[in-house]
């Protein structure tokens, strides 16, 4: 990697004005994206600010709502028997992350900030209608995804907390590319009073979204018959070496019969 | 104490070290003064170099000086040679481009080596490495073989035509062709062997050094032969004298063949050394270790069998297009032939048998050995062509090898490819096999995973593979430019304790445990006393090295030779202690005794006699009981024996789960029974990584698109099912332990056994055969485009 200034401030206040100042600085919150890109020379910062020491760790349960802090990793999340109980497809997804030294080390806030196309949690936030907390406003989940890598957050803008209400039923069902163990199809799907909603990670272009047929449908009837049916055209998905966009659009309505019979 | 000689599965002594993390590896290794080198190498498959800017690299902050081809160049330093000629079916020898150790005029592949920046750090040699400014002219490149040899395809070498390494045949090709002629029935196959990165553990690593004030050079590095490298890079390279140069391969993490090549690496950092008159180190980054590591495999093949009509095999009729790579690895040529074609009669009395060769350049990382070295290709070649004979003729596919099998009483055994067999008992092994998996319950449990919705198959291999590769002089007649013998030293210390000092170079499979084990059953010295020492052209005699799983039956048998000699002087040592006569002394357990009486003296006895010889024959006898043997083996030995795979696909996304791993194989005499099956689970492991997940993909212009693990898919240990290993075993006959090599039966049994179960399993597909690796999208497009006609039937 090449150089960098680092830094690791003590207060959100002080992290938010280092990351401000310098449009060439950029956030650590975990770093087992970060690091190998860094590592590869993908990305050159001038200052990695660390924010491992601001206190945002921690689960809350109050009412109908899970509080996750952005800098809690997976391994806790998975580990939580708080998240067990309310929300089992969230436990699930954060055990099926890289391995345990990934899981131990990559926290919520840092995945859904760097929102890799691949990557589980951004489908759960969003099956979820989660509220992504910033240091300075809160974001719906269907409005903080905008692609590829790509986000809501303004320059300098620091996750804090990401707040899930909980659902009836939830589950994650995951097909890991076999190489590098990310989601070719990941499917989070979330039963809620007001209806289903089902979003879909590693499979679109644009990264996370949600499946509008297959909710309707679970909507409709919250069992896998339901959507057994519907097609999923391939326009739009990822292909690559280990997975064309037909193949893709054929899993994701397997994957989510799965999840679908998981949860329910 | 227990048991600790020939049999006894003691645990690793090595594995101490290696556990705690006290291994001592190359890039552990730090010379005083050490600097650091960086190698820029080629980001593009085929481009002419205009121009190439160093200035401002050679002023960046910590650098020392930077290299290019122009400077090699310069120097009375050679190419990269290559250890084995091979010549074409028309007598003339193949065509062996130059190999520069740094690109000179144009690169050939990604990764090729273009520069090399020495610096005070790694860091800010690579730093530098940026500021190299490369003027390339882009050439049109090709990267698959059917495209490489295809009219009018880029040429990776100038006045290499038709990217033609060479075109070699074995077998009549008139007398085949007569016999399919008049054959009942052909049964033909097109396959293609899938090319591999062997990914050790450790990557590749090594460091010169130049004593300024002897003028002696030291190289450490990775390499499973010390001697092999000294001799090709002092002799053929830097022009270097061997008695000024010392190769040390300290502990290395696994080889799998890819560390046995010259790299251009080891020249770099050697020369380099020279001329800044200070230890230079290069370790390698992963993803340089994808475009720079030797890769495996990679043909593509038509295959026909002639049989009469109950199946009994008359002819076999091979073409195989061969990679290269852009330049020819040390023993690349000898892969696809002598170590593929003179396989192909397996275990089968097939009488006749007509192999071409064609080896083909192509703008790609060098292809070499890797684990099996041709006999997987060829392994896997013709258990699949027996499974699709059994799929074409409808004959029970184990009543087909049966029929076909060369019978246990048919020893020594001459193939019609050059081999002899010295021993074997197919039928054993698959009996046994058979036997611990089931075979004949199979279709109970096929519909019992019905019922859950998957498809289960079962696959099998009958396979016989060669190790050990010899006699010299056989191997020299065929194009080898080097021996094949090994060395052993003995050296009894004045207390009598025992090192071995031993030409053979242990990276993961136990040799300092197995080896010493020998010296336990042989003289009785405690596994504690014995301490077994490789690696160090300083130390140990010229030896060869490991690779073809020839440490034990070629290594150990040169051991057996010295402490025979051990042996010998020690009865004339004792027969004087003992005053009597030498034809009277016996040795057993430790002990020299005067036969048919209590008197003895213990090897320590007469070791301590030895270095202090103040009681000792010495007008006829020297001091010292130290004894070097070099054994030149009679002839390949011949492991073999029997996979069976059981697998499920799941066929709503073409996941295959491999259920159930049976190796039954036949290893000659077992030393170390733990060590024999962590040997076959470790090559069981690759090889269902070959056939379910490995492959090396370049696009058709040569970019590697498998570069990193993000994409190039390795087994895991979650991947792998209970392996079930036995052997069955019978005695090699021409050495002296018996041993045949059981390093790579795992990785050439395996694959065409787990895709005889793949396909197996596809069966009501009408699938005949598909290519590895067995991938899920492969097998649901394959489930897909045959849906529509099994819903029309």
């Amino acid at each position: 990697m090449y150089d960098f200034a680092y830094e690791k401030p003590g207060s959100l206040a002080d992290a938010v004005k280092l990351l401000s100042a310098d449009p060439d600085a950029k956030a650590l919150a975990g770093g087992q994206t970060f690091i190998p890109v860094l590592k590869q020379r993908l990305n050159r910062p001038s200052t990695v600010v660390d924010l491992a020491k601001l206190g945002l760790t921690g689960i809350t349960v109050s009412g109908d709502k899970v509080t996750i802090a952005a800098m809690t990793t997976h391994a806790t999340i998975a580990a939580s028997p708080e998240i067990k109980a309310k929300i089992p497809g969230l436990q699930h997804q954060a055990s099926l992350i890289g391995d345990e030294a990934v899981r131990h080390r990559g926290t919520i806030g840092g995945s859904l900030a760097n929102n890799d196309p691949a990557a589980c949690y951004p489908s759960a936030v969003l099956a979820l209608n989660g509220t992504i907390k910033t240091d300075r406003r809160s974001i719906p989940a269907d409005e903080f995804f905008q692609g590829m890598f790509t986000t809501a957050l303004e320059p300098g803008e620091i996750i804090t907390s990401v707040e899930l209400p909980v659902p009836q039923k939830s589950a994650y069902e995951k097909f890991r590319n076999p190489a590098s163990r990310y989601a070719i199809v990941g499917v989070f799907v979330a039963k809620f009073a007001s209806g289903v909603r089902l979003a879909i990670t590693g499979a679109g272009q644009g990264g996370v979204f949600r499946h509008a047929e297959f909710e309707k449908a679970l909507s409709a009837n919250f069992a896998p018959e339901a959507i057994a049916g519907i097609a999923t055209p391939a326009e739009g998905l990822n292909g690559d070496i280990h997975a064309s966009p037909e193949y893709r659009a054929h899993l994701i309505g397997v994957v989510s019969k799965r999840a679908v019979a998981k949860a329910a | 104490m227990g048991f600790e000689g020939i049999g006894a599965s003691v645990r690793r002594k090595e594995d101490v070290r290696f556990l705690s993390g006290r291994g001592n590896y190359t890039d552990d290794i730090n010379r005083p003064g050490q600097l650091h080198a960086y190698i820029k190498r080629a980001d593009r498959p085929h481009a002419r170099i205009d121009a190439i800017d160093t200035a401002a690299a050679g002023k960046a902050p910590g650098v020392v000086r930077v290299f290019t081809g122009a400077d090699i160049a310069a120097e009375n330093i050679g190419g990269i040679p290559c250890g084995w000629q091979i010549h074409n079916k028309d007598g003339s020898p193949m065509a062996e481009p130059m190999h520069p150790v740094l690109a000179v005029g144009k690169v050939r592949h990604v990764g090729d080596p273009v520069a090399v920046v020495i610096a005070d750090s790694r860091q800010a040699a690579k730093n530098a490495a940026e500021l190299i400014e490369i003027d390339y002219t882009d050439l049109p490149a090709v990267a698959n073989l059917t495209d490489a040899v295809a009219a009018g395809a880029p040429e990776v070498h100038d006045g290499v035509a038709g990217n033609l390494c060479y075109d070699w045949v074995i077998g009549d090709k008139a007398v085949v062709d007569g016999v399919f002629a008049s054959a009942h029935r052909v049964v033909k196959l097109d396959l293609t062997n899938n090319r591999l990165i062997p990914n050790a553990m450790e990557p590749r690593a090594a460091i010169g050094d130049y004593d300024t004030s002897s003028g002696d050079y030291t190289l450490y590095t990775t390499s499973q032969n010390p001697h092999v490298i000294r001799l090709l890079m002092g002799a053929f390279v830097l022009h270097i004298p061997e008695n000024k140069l010392r190769v040390v391969a300290p502990d290395v993490g696994g080889g799998f063949g890819s560390k046995i090549y010259h790299y251009a690496e080891e020249a770099i950092v050697t020369w380099t050394a020279g001329k800044v008159r200070r230890p230079v180190k290069w370790t390698a980054e992963r993803s340089e270790s994808f475009m720079s590591d030797a890769h495996g495999r990679d043909h593509v093949s038509t295959a026909e069998m002639a049989i009469d009509k109950d199946g009994v095999f008359l002819g076999l009729r091979i073409t195989t297009l061969a990679n290269m790579g852009a330049y020819l690895s040390t023993f690349a040529p000898a892969v696809p032939t002598y170590l593929y074609a003179t396989l192909l009669a397996g275990v089968y009395k097939t009488p006749v048998i007509y192999c071409n060769v064609k080896a083909v350049f192509t703008n790609t990382v060098p292809v070499d050995a890797y684990r099996g070295a041709g006999r997987p290709e060829a392994t896997y070649l013709l258990e699949r062509l027996v499974d699709a004979i059994a799929y074409d003729t409808g004959i029970d596919k184990i009543e087909l090898r049966r029929k076909n099998f060369i019978p246990a009483d048919a020893f020594p055994y001459q193939t019609p490819v050059a081999l002899q067999y010295d021993s074997g008992d197919y039928q054993t092994t698959l009996n046994v096999a058979l036997q611990t998996a089931g075979w004949d319950s199979f279709e109970a449990r096929r519909a019992e995973a019905k019922r859950r919705g998957k498809l289960r198959g079962i696959g099998i291999s009958t396979y016989l593979e060669a190790c050990g590769i010899a006699p010299s002089a056989v191997v020299g007649s065929l194009g080898a430019r080097a021996g094949l013998y090994e060395v052993a030293n003995i050296r009894v210390h004045p207390t009598g304790s025992v090192t071995v000092f031993t030409g053979t170079h242990s990276h993961g499979q136990g040799h300092e445990t197995t080896l010493a084990q020998l010296v336990v059953d042989q003289l009785g010295v405690p596994l504690d006393q014995v301490e077994v020492v490789h690696g160090d052209t300083a130390k140990i005699p010229f030896g060869m090295g490991t690779y073809g799983s020839r440490s034990l039956a070629v290594g150990g048998s040169a051991m057996v030779k010295a402490m025979d000699k051990i042996i010998a002087k020690g009865k004339k040592i004792a027969a004087h202690l003992l005053e009597a006569s030498v034809q009277d002394i016996e040795f057993k357990d430790n002990t020299f005794t005067v036969a048919g009486t209590d008197r003895s003296k213990t090897l320590t006895d007469v070791s301590l006699a030895a270095y202090v010889p103040h009681n000792y024959p010495i007008e006829e006898l020297e001091p010292g009981l130290d004894e070097t043997a070099f054994y030149d083996p009679k002839n390949f030995t011949f492991p073999g024996g029997c996979h069976i795979a059981e697998v499920e696909i799941d066929p709503e996304t073409g996941v295959v789960e491999m259920v159930n791993f049976i190796a039954v194989d036949d290893v000659g005499r077992v030393v170390n029974p733990m060590i024999v099956e962590g040997q076959v689970q470790g090559g069981v492991a690759q090889g269902i990584g070959q056939a379910l997940f490995e492959s090396a993909i370049y696009d058709p212009d040569g970019q590697l698109l498998s570069g990193s693990f993000m994409d190039y898919t390795m087994p895991r240990a979650n991947d792998i099912p209970p392996l079930s290993v036995a052997t069955e075993n019978t005695m090699c006959t021409h050495n002296p332990l018996g041993s045949k090599g059981c390093g790579e039966v795992g990785a050439i049994g395996s694959p065409p056994a787990v895709m005889n179960a793949v396909v197996d399993a596809l069966k009501e597909y009408g699938v005949r055969h598909l290519e590895m690796p067995a991938t899920a999208a492969k097998i649901w497009s394959i489930i897909q485009s045959a849906q529509p006609r099994i819903a029309a039937e």
